[in-house]
């Protein structure tokens, strides 16, 4: 059953082959069974689950099911879920219990889905390689003394290990798409502002986005159109009508202009991962897209850029957590300001801490045009560049990762090392880019990916790119052997 | 790029973090790695352009002032690490005596 898409569990439900309580169940027993190895959950609501599988067998009793019906899913931890810890991979946030769903948790719950769970992640998404957690690192399904890759590394590896049919997540600077890529599975970013940042804990407001982590492109399109929509309670929501991405997704690719920016093809990219792109494009090239090569000039830029902005709005938006409202509280401060202080140096892990200090910097006096005013430009010139390489091309292809998964440790110790990692993501976030990440033809036994990129509200033109090639590969179906 | 341990210090107090002599040291080392990374930025040119808050072109929404949530004190209160009566409780801030 768990070799299933998102789709096919829809159509087995809708066809009275299997019920939500069977389906969850039997994902609740491989959580069980499996996670141990791989750490991808914080939290599994297992109560909460099989009463809400309940409930959808009763609404499709009733005549009243919907495409989403009873099919369970799991939440990044970095989702407000009423009644549910929502720690953000955080020990400032081990004791929060949301009074309220995300709008995210609350759509999907409409939609009739079953949690199963949250998942884990980098702390506060700041990471690339989900070592950051406070509840330890998750590990690669395909290797497990490899990392999944973050920030929702949990996400990813729940999915590709099929202990989840989907899952939400979060994107920043790669954070959906670079996990996608290393642990086989697909993921979408969608268009900033196009999915509710409401109770989605914050890191850098520019720049985050929500989305989701799925088998195939399909699931993907099915999920986002549940996900999307205007929402009062975020001020950056966009009120841009949702389209039907599923029969959306199905447009013709004959005479699509694919570019190919020659700045994410450099020395820096790993030749096998190379291949596995080019041989994506040259996929889409048979089906009579026509690639076009563009150049992205200031994309070196986007690397420093992208930490300064993400590290001055963490500062900011991380403000919040005092030890007096809610999370963690020191033991016996002597006065307000050893409550603070301590309460907050006690509740960050060292990465968190390091970016907070890093945008502090950046933001105090006598620097704040020097880093932040300087990063704004440059983030302006990258938005340029892909809006000039839009009037020439319809999608943007490109590696996902410039490296494979790599192993558990190796870049802890140098942070600068880490953030390069994320090289060929965080342009798309910058911009505010809908980015795609599909798995390709792996190098070593190890999962690739290649990235589609569209204009601003283009996602379903991207989720129909996805579908074309996983209709003519397998690559998204493969299960880690010890998970098959 | 060298900061000073006063430097990192000056910083931690405006963050409010307390790191101890180990971590400070580890600080000077990583975030003078990190200036150093951003210091490409110099690079870039920029005479002109006008700076990016933020992806799309939104404004601020306004709405009608009415209540449109209802009065759940209790429920977030009730996750804060000290608080009674409809107060948080925190050291005192002023002498006693």
């Amino acid at each position: 059953m768990h070799g299933r898409t998102l789709l096919e569990h829809a159509q087995a439900l809708q066809a009275g082959e299997v019920s939500s309580v069977e389906l969850t169940k039997s994902y609740l027993e491989r959580i069980r069974v499996h996670d141990g190895s791989i750490n991808s959950f914080i939290t599994v609501t297992e109560e909460q689950a099989l009463a809400q599988a309940e409930a959808a067998d009763r609404t499709r009793s009733a005549g009243e099911a919907g495409s989403l019906t009873g099919i369970p899913l799991a939440h990044k931890d970095i989702f407000c879920t009423r009644g549910v810890k929502t720690s953000c991979g955080s020990r400032m946030l081990d004791n929060f219990v949301s009074p309220y769903d995300a709008t995210v948790v609350e759509r999907l719950k409409a939609a009739g889905m079953v949690m199963l769970g949250k998942t884990n992640m980098d702390e506060f998404a700041m990471g690339s390689s989900n070592e950051t957690s406070y509840y330890g690192p998750v590990r690669n399904p395909w290797d497990p003394d490899r990392v999944p890759g973050g920030s929702s590394g949990g996400s990813a590896a729940a999915v590709a290990a099929r202990l989840a049919p989907a899952a939400t997540a979060t994107d920043t600077g790669g954070s959906i798409r670079q996990p996608a890529t290393f642990c086989g599975v697909t993921g979408l970013k969608p268009t900033y502002g196009r999915v509710s940042r409401f109770g989605m804990v914050a890191y850098a407001s520019s720049l985050d986005q929500g989305g989701m982590l799925g088998v195939s492109a399909e699931d993907c399109a099915a999920l986002l159109g549940a996900m999307a929509g205007f929402d009062s309670r975020d001020s950056t929501s966009v009120d841009h009508p949702v389209p039907d991405y599923w029969r959306e997704s199905a447009q013709p690719i004959d005479g699509l202009r694919l570019g190919l920016p020659k700045e994410f093809f450099d020395d820096r990219l790993d030749a096998g991962i190379r291949a596995s792109v080019e041989e994506a494009v040259a996929a889409w090239e048979g089906q009579g897209a026509k690639p076009v090569e563009i150049s992205l000039s200031n994309l070196s830029l986007a690397t420093p850029a992208y930490y300064v902005i993400a590290s001055a709005e963490c500062s900011s938006n991380l403000a919040r957590y005092d030890g007096v409202r809610y999370g963690h509280r020191c033991q016996d401060p002597d006065d307000l300001e050893e409550l603070f202080c301590r309460s907050r140096e006690e509740g960050f892990g060292a990465e968190v801490r390091r970016r907070i200090m890093i945008g502090t910097y950046a933001l105090s006096a006598g620097y704040r045009d020097a880093y932040y005013g300087r990063a704004q430009r440059v983030r302006q010139l990258i938005r340029q560049d892909f809006q000039q390489a839009f009037e020439k091309v319809d999608v943007i292809a490109a590696p996902v990762s410039p490296v494979l998964p790599f192993k558990l440790g190796e870049k802890t110790q140098d942070p600068v090392a880490m953030y390069l990692i994320d090289c060929y993501t965080i342009p798309v976030n910058l911009a505010g880019l809908p980015g795609l990440s599909l798995p390709a033809r792996p190098v070593d036994g190890l999962p690739t990916g290649v990235q589609l990129i569209g204009n601003y509200f283009d996602e379903a033109r991207l989720l129909g790119l996805g579908a074309a090639w996983q209709r003519e590969t397998d690559w998204h179906r493969q299960v880690p052997p010890e998970f098959a | 790029m060298d900061l000073t341990a006063d430097t990192v210090r000056g910083i931690a107090q405006l963050a409010r973090l307390r790191p101890s002599p180990s971590e400070e040291k580890r600080l000077i080392q990583d975030l003078g790695a990190i200036l150093e990374f951003f210091a490409q930025l110099s690079e870039a040119e920029v005479e002109g352009i006008e700076p990016m808050a933020h992806p799309l072109e939104v404004e601020q929404r306004m709405r009608e002032d009415e209540v449109t949530e209802p009065d759940r004190r209790e429920d977030y209160q009730a996750i804060a690490p000290d608080a009674r009566e409809g107060l948080y409780r925190v050291p005192a801030v002023l002498d006693s005596d």
